[in-house]
């Protein structure tokens, strides 16, 4: 019944499918997108257009195409992965490995705030109607607008480098991590906040005992989403800042130059960052889901 | 001379009777405020009882016998009236552990094994490590849980998680054992070997014990004294004494005196329902 229970192939037949589907149309839209550059190139240089397959080659293998085809990222990511040394301004893991960094600074400072905002909440009800609203209204502002800000005021105090990247990431972290940690610190069963009281047990014992313990699988799930949206915070940060280091150095370089290809293989890479970032976080979640008696 | 001496002796007896009062109240009453309009839980309410007794509270539901044993536990405040515990207020009687309380689930911790789940109100009492281990082990073998402390509450079938559950109440070793509607989760086979088992503890530790239920038989069987409670207010119907002897096996159902004991509660089951029509 349960999924584990499957062949391998039964689980993994409806991913191949949606892959096979998503390969097609992306093949098909590069040559829809593609082929009007190469036609005008041609009759530019009055070139008649190639036919049957040698067409679609030439098609599919421009230097700078509207929308790369799968193979032209593929090719681009294994140069800048695996042929270039990490320690090269041009390999893509090394400014993977720069979003990461900011990436996992800005989610921890978010856990931690997000925590220590939802522990306030909990102890104070005016608290929670004072703060509530800004918390929610610092995420209707569009990051975007404030990321620049937030770099050049911090530029301005002194502070520089990874932590005011870092920053906007913990900027969007907090807010599932607060909203989720409310909700976990008063999510046990009443029964076991009576059972607390006839044992006449302190605030202090009431949550380490039983509120925290409660809240760790509200916590592990908000930790799951709010790792993804603060790798979307790193890169974002990383747009003002000059690109001149990360994902979004290579990103914004690369619709500097045109270069398509460059920023396609460096969103494949973010995407592939924040699949094993939540992969990770999904791994901890149902750990605490079952260590905390949870029966999925 | 003598007669001084019974002078001087019988006020001293009169408040030796008192202390042995587990639990006293007088016009108690409990309303509460909802949306709807006040909701008269507890009426009037005037019981009491000594230690070592072993009483039932029976009655349909929304007849308030949850709600007088959680102002007994100090988990609900009356409105009007007053309630001695052990002689004392509710409160003190909390903060003094005084009591132990279980609940119709078992409520225990999910995410601790059953000795954390039992040492829990131990470490909240602030015991060492030693003391707890001895407590647990000592508990879980009164309810029959030995070998089963690394097992969590998920493993264990509802019967043995309600046990677990009493023996939790018990660690904390109080005079007073509040339970309620423990087994009523449970089906029958399991409820009458726990009931036995609950006859043996209560003889084994001479504890005060009160219990809520639906079941005739059930309060019959257990009690020295049954509270026959009747909804809307919620209100003492009839207390009726049950004088069986302590010992009692399950063959007791069958006989006269049981069965008679059996019709009178229901008797004022009925009654108290019938008043108010």
């Amino acid at each position: 019944m349960s999924a584990d229970s499957q062949p391998l192939l039964a689980r993994m037949g409806p991913v191949l499918a949606v892959l096979a589907v998503l390969f097609v149309v992306w093949y098909g839209s590069a040559m829809a997108l593609n082929a009007p550059f190469e036609h005008d190139q041609n009759q530019r240089n009055g070139v008649e257009d190639l036919s049957g397959m040698a067409w679609v080659g030439a098609v599919l293998n421009q230097k700078r195409p509207v929308l790369p085809a799968p193979h032209q990222v593929a090719e681009e990511l294994y140069a800048t992965t695996v042929k270039k040394k990490i320690t090269s301004k041009r390999s893509l893991v090394h400014h993977a490995l720069i979003t990461l960094k900011t990436t996992l600074l800005g989610f921890g400072l978010g856990t931690v705030i997000g925590i220590l905002l939802a522990v306030a909440i909990l102890h104070n009800l005016a608290l929670e109607r004072a703060l509530m609203p800004w918390i929610i209204a610092s995420q209707t502002v569009p990051i975007l607008a404030i990321a620049p800000m937030i770099i050049v005021v911090l530029n301005a105090i002194g502070v520089q480098g990874l932590l005011p990247k870092a920053f906007i990431s913990t900027y969007l972290a907090f807010f599932p991590i607060v909203v989720g940690m409310v909700k976990g610190l008063r999510a046990a069963d009443p029964q076991l906040f009576d059972l607390m009281r006839t044992y006449s047990a302190s605030n202090w014992q009431l949550f380490w005992k039983l509120r925290l313990p409660a809240s760790l699988p509200y916590l592990t799930t908000s930790m799951k989403i709010a790792v993804a949206i603060a790798l979307v915070g790193a890169i974002v940060a990383e747009l003002p800042t000059g690109a001149v280091a990360g994902l979004g150095a290579r990103l914004l370089a690369g619709s500097y130059y045109g270069q398509t290809i460059q920023i396609w293989s460096a969103l494949v890479m973010a995407s592939v960052l924040a699949a094993c970032l939540v992969a990770l976080l999904g791994l901890v979640d149902s750990w605490a889901r079952r260590r905390m008696g949870q029966q999925t | 001379m003598t007669d001084l001496a019974v002078e001087s002796a019988s006020p001293r007896h009169q408040a030796d009777s008192d202390t042995q009062l587990a639990v006293q109240a007088k016009g108690l009453s409990l309303t509460f405020e909802t949306a709807d309009g006040p909701v008269h839980a507890l009426s009037d309410i005037n019981l009491s009882f000594d230690k070592g007794e072993f009483v039932s509270f029976i009655g349909p539901s929304g007849c308030g016998k949850t709600t007088l044993m959680r102002v007994i536990a100090d988990l609900e405040q009356p409105t009007a009236g007053s309630v001695l515990v052990n002689g004392v207020s509710p409160q003190q009687a909390r903060m003094a552990r005084d009591y132990g309380y279980v609940f119709q689930a078992a409520a225990l911790y999910p995410w601790r094994n059953i000795a954390d789940n039992v040492g829990l109100p131990l470490e909240i009492m602030g015991l060492g490590a030693a003391e707890r281990r001895e407590r647990v082990a000592k508990n879980l073998a009164l309810v029959e849980l030995t070998g089963f402390e690394r097992k969590f509450p998920w493993q264990l079938s509802g019967g043995m998680q309600q046990r677990a559950s009493i023996a939790r109440a018990l660690a904390v070793e109080p005079d007073l054992l509040l339970m309620d509607e423990p087994f009523g989760a449970l089906d029958e086979i399991v409820r009458d070997h726990l009931n036995q088992q609950i006859l043996q503890l209560w003889n084994k530790t001479k504890k005060t014990i009160v219990f809520v239920t639906h079941s005739i038989p059930e309060s019959v069987y257990l009690s020295t004294k049954i509270v026959v409670m009747s909804p809307r207010p919620g209100r003492i119907h009839s207390i009726i004494d049950c004088d069986l002897p302590r010992e009692r096996d399950l063959s007791i159902r069958e006989t006269p005196e049981f069965l008679e004991i059996a019709r009178r509660v229901r008797e004022g089951l009925r009654g108290g329902n019938s008043d108010e029509r």
